[in-house]
């Protein structure tokens, strides 16, 4: 049952990285794709009604694992303290601009909440990556079950690790990169004319950088962690989730040589979703890996609740989950097709 | 100012009651468009249409700043409160957790219909997207306010070898009586908040003689749902949250009334101010024997005063407690005498001619915004000295690694934001009500 849990919370958030890594991706991506306000329309315009329900995403996660593993939660979102509130802070700049951008039919306007819309959507996954970053390095928990890390010391490993450090900061530079590929691809499908030629032509050269970026990341992890190579040929979940990665990074190719964009995006998150997967394969059971001791890890088994909770949990997760990819798939059709920019007034 | 517990009960205070100033009304409004946009399918008038097209701009606009006023709230269980998350995450990260899975994904996936897609769907349709946010919304206010009634009257918990609390009995969790009593109190004072700003927008348009039809429509449906809303968060909701604190929390009782001693025949405070020190109320009006009546049912019932209790168990600032109370039930019963004065005008068929009344609906719109607080600031402070009734208090919950400064800092930054927000808010209200109620028909 706690391993079930395990994977749920990190499904979830596997599927919150590629939701809102779509709409991050375009925001990353928007000042330079997009150059005209009918551009810019065009771009808020396929993200728009989507972006909330993909951070709903990261709401739900967040709620599976504090109704799971709440030391988990207890401890990695209070010894993140300030690069969690960056987060926040991030998130509801971004929302803002999304949603008020065009309420104003002004240049300057529209410029300033451009300009926001692109700087929370930089900042964001570099965050997000360097928390992931974490997460596979280790943290300073000790017996108390907590710990307290300064947002940065001097970017090296050793006894006083930052939140960010070279390699966090290494993964956050990985994950920016790798969702600006990813929200390119979904540019390149949703839009057309001017928007869809710079997004696609930039899609080619941010899958290269992707793939420079995941072989870097990947030889550093293996130097800070070398457990979790040494864990994955033991970890059957863990051949499963790297063969959906090859495979989406596969089709990104195919799909971006064939100009079948769909096809490219869906591998996009295939991708993202089974690298996470096959990162969660070989860290099971630690949830947050301590520096210290290992006798001082918090894992799946002894950060879990009871029981009872985690069959309650399971039994309305198997009724809501089906639920809300039901509400996807609506959402999907309601706005099939290219989008183009809303008449003034009208939309996002 | 250098205990971090005070930093993180002001940030939570400060950061929860400024987000609640916008789903008060959008689930409020919530209600309102469903009811205009029905009568508008039923009717096929142009002008309920209309007037849901106003109410949906100012919905979306409250909307956003709802939802990302509300995210802060979330991460600050762990951040902040890190200590009681690893208490009682096991139980409250259910509905948590529900809230995402069933009332955030419905709203999120139909909020873009109800606000753009009026052209692209059928009336119908947009009926249906504007019936999924007031569904969404509501369920949202279920699973917050189990969570809440939880901390105020905690059931279904067992509790673990380890200290925390395990669930128990997911349907006693779920339907609390505190809850159902707390969710109905809560809710039915969203829509008279509602309500109020609705008739305050159509005594405005009155008052200056601009959009008659939609005028008159909006102070209509304002006045009768401000009416019958505000009868009812009085009586039965008030009342049963009130025979919900006497029952579960009597010293939090005792403190409200500004009540020492214990006796039967418990008077009613109607003004007076509560002298902590010396243990007794100054300058009292007072209703004799009402207090022990609305309590308990009967005029005889003995009503615990605070000093039957160890004084290590009253809530720490019991005048701001006092006085919040007062003033949430002083309100609520103006509220309900402007109501019913309104109404009573647009019986007779006199509201629209009646200007002083109209300048009163208009100004009386901020009157159920403070109520809510203040019901808020009582059921909040009304709990301390913990932070889960009996089981945990509040100087036991919060985070052990983080410090006064950081917390400071980021509630100090939190004031910024909402600074923005709030000039935003303004900016981007006041131009709605600039360009008024827009008709897509050749008349109204």
């Amino acid at each position: 049952m706690e391993m079930l849990w395990f994977w749920l919370v990190s499904v979830m958030v596997a599927i919150y990285v590629v939701m809102d890594g779509f709409d991050f991706g375009a925001g990353i991506l928007h000042l330079v794709v997009a150059k005209t306000n009918e551009e810019r329309r065009e771009v808020l315009g396929a993200i728009g009604p989507l972006w909330d329900g993909n951070e709903v995403w990261l709401l739900a996660g967040g709620g599976s694992m504090f109704l799971a593993f709440p030391k988990v939660l207890a401890a990695g979102f209070s010894g993140f303290y300030l690069a969690m509130w960056l987060v926040v802070w991030c998130l509801m700049l971004r929302g803002i601009s999304i949603e008020f951008r065009s309420h104003l039919e002004d240049g300057l306007w529209r410029r300033f909440w451009d300009g926001t819309f692109a700087l929370s959507s930089v900042l964001l996954p570099i965050l997000f990556g360097a928390a992931l970053g974490n997460v596979l390095r280790g943290v300073p928990i000790d017996g108390s079950g907590y710990f307290e890390m300064a947002l940065w010391t001097d970017f090296r490993m050793g006894a006083r690790p930052g939140i960010l450090d070279w390699y966090t900061v290494l993964i956050g530079v990985f994950a920016l990169v790798t969702v600006a590929a990813h929200g390119a691809l979904f540019l390149a499908w949703k839009t057309g004319g001017a928007v869809h030629e710079r997004s696609r032509g930039l899609a080619m050269k941010l899958w290269g950088g992707v793939l420079v970026l995941w072989i870097v990341a990947s030889y550093a992890t293996s130097v800070v962690n070398p457990d979790i190579f040494h864990r994955l040929p033991q970890a059957p979940l863990g051949w499963v989730a790297s063969l959906i990665f090859l495979a989406g990074l596969g089709l990104v190719f195919a799909g971006l040589k064939r100009e079948r964009f769909l096809l490219a995006f869906l591998g996009s998150g295939a991708f993202i979703l089974g690298l996470l997967a096959a990162s969660a394969a070989c860290v099971y059971p630690v949830m947050l890996k301590s520096t210290l001791d290992p006798q001082f890890d918090l894992t799946a088994i002894n950060a879990a609740v009871g029981r009872h909770g985690l069959q309650t949990g399971l039994v309305w997760w198997l009724i809501g989950f089906p639920i809300a990819i039901a509400y996807l798939a609506f959402l999907f059709r309601f706005n099939r097709g290219k989008v183009k920019a809303a008449a003034e007034g009208e939309g996002y | 100012m250098g205990d971090p517990l005070f930093w993180h009960r002001l940030q939570f205070g400060f950061t929860a009651t400024y987000h609640y100033l916008f789903p008060q009304l959008t689930m409020g409004l919530a209600l309102v468009i469903v009811v205009l946009k029905a009568m508008g399918l039923r009717t096929s008038e142009a002008r309920y249409n209309d007037a849901a097209r106003f109410w949906i701009k100012i919905f979306g606009i409250n909307f956003a700043i709802g939802v990302v006023t509300g995210i802060p709230l979330e991460f600050q269980f762990g951040t902040n409160w890190a200590a009681f998350s690893r208490f009682s995450g096991g139980i409250i990260g259910q509905t948590l957790g529900m809230e995402g899975m069933f009332a955030f994904f419905l709203e999120s996936s139909f909020l873009g219909m109800l606000i753009w897609g009026e052209k692209k769907l059928s009336p119908r349709g947009h009926f249906g997207a504007a019936l999924a946010l007031w569904i969404g919304s509501w369920l949202s206010g279920y699973f917050i306010i189990a969570t809440n009634a939880f901390m105020q009257h905690p059931v279904g918990y067992a509790v673990a070898k380890d200290g925390s609390l395990q669930l128990a009995s997911f349907w006693a969790f779920l339907l609390n009586p505190w809850a159902l009593g707390q969710y109905a109190h809560n809710m039915i004072a969203a829509v008279v908040t509602a309500s109020f700003v609705v008739a305050a927008m159509g005594a405005f348009w009155t008052l200056k003689g601009i959009h008659p039809v939609q005028a008159r429509l909006n102070l209509r449906t304002g006045t009768i749902m401000g009416l019958i809303f505000s009868v009812l968060v009085a009586f039965p909701t008030g009342d049963i949250s009130g025979k919900l604190v006497a029952k579960y929390q009597p010293i939090t009782l005792a403190a409200m009334e500004g009540r020492f001693e214990s006796g039967p025949r418990a008077n009613l405070t109607l003004i007076g101010q509560p002298d902590v020190a010396r243990r007794r109320i100054e300058n009292p009006i007072q209703l004799p024997a009402v207090l022990s009546f609305i309590a308990y049912g009967s005029f005889s019932s003995n009503v615990k005063g605070l000093l039957e209790f160890p004084e290590d168990q009253w809530p720490q600032n019991i005048e701001l407690l006092y006085y919040a109370f007062h003033i949430m039930a002083g309100l609520g019963t103006i509220m309900i005498a402007v109501m019913a004065l309104a109404a009573l005008l647009l019986w007779k068929g006199r509201l629209d001619q009646n200007r002083p009344v109209l300048w009163v609906l208009m100004l009386a719109f901020p009157f159920p915004y403070i109520a809510t607080a203040a019901g808020w600031a009582v059921a909040e402070f009304g709990r301390q000295p913990w932070l889960i009734y009996g089981l945990l208090r509040t100087i036991h919950g919060g985070s052990p690694t983080v410090n006064a400064g950081h917390t400071a800092f980021t509630t100090l930054g939190f004031a910024g934001i909402f600074v923005v927000l709030s000039v935003l808010w303004l900016f981007l209200i006041g131009r709605e009500i600039a360009h008024g109620p827009v008709s897509h028909s050749p008349k109204a």
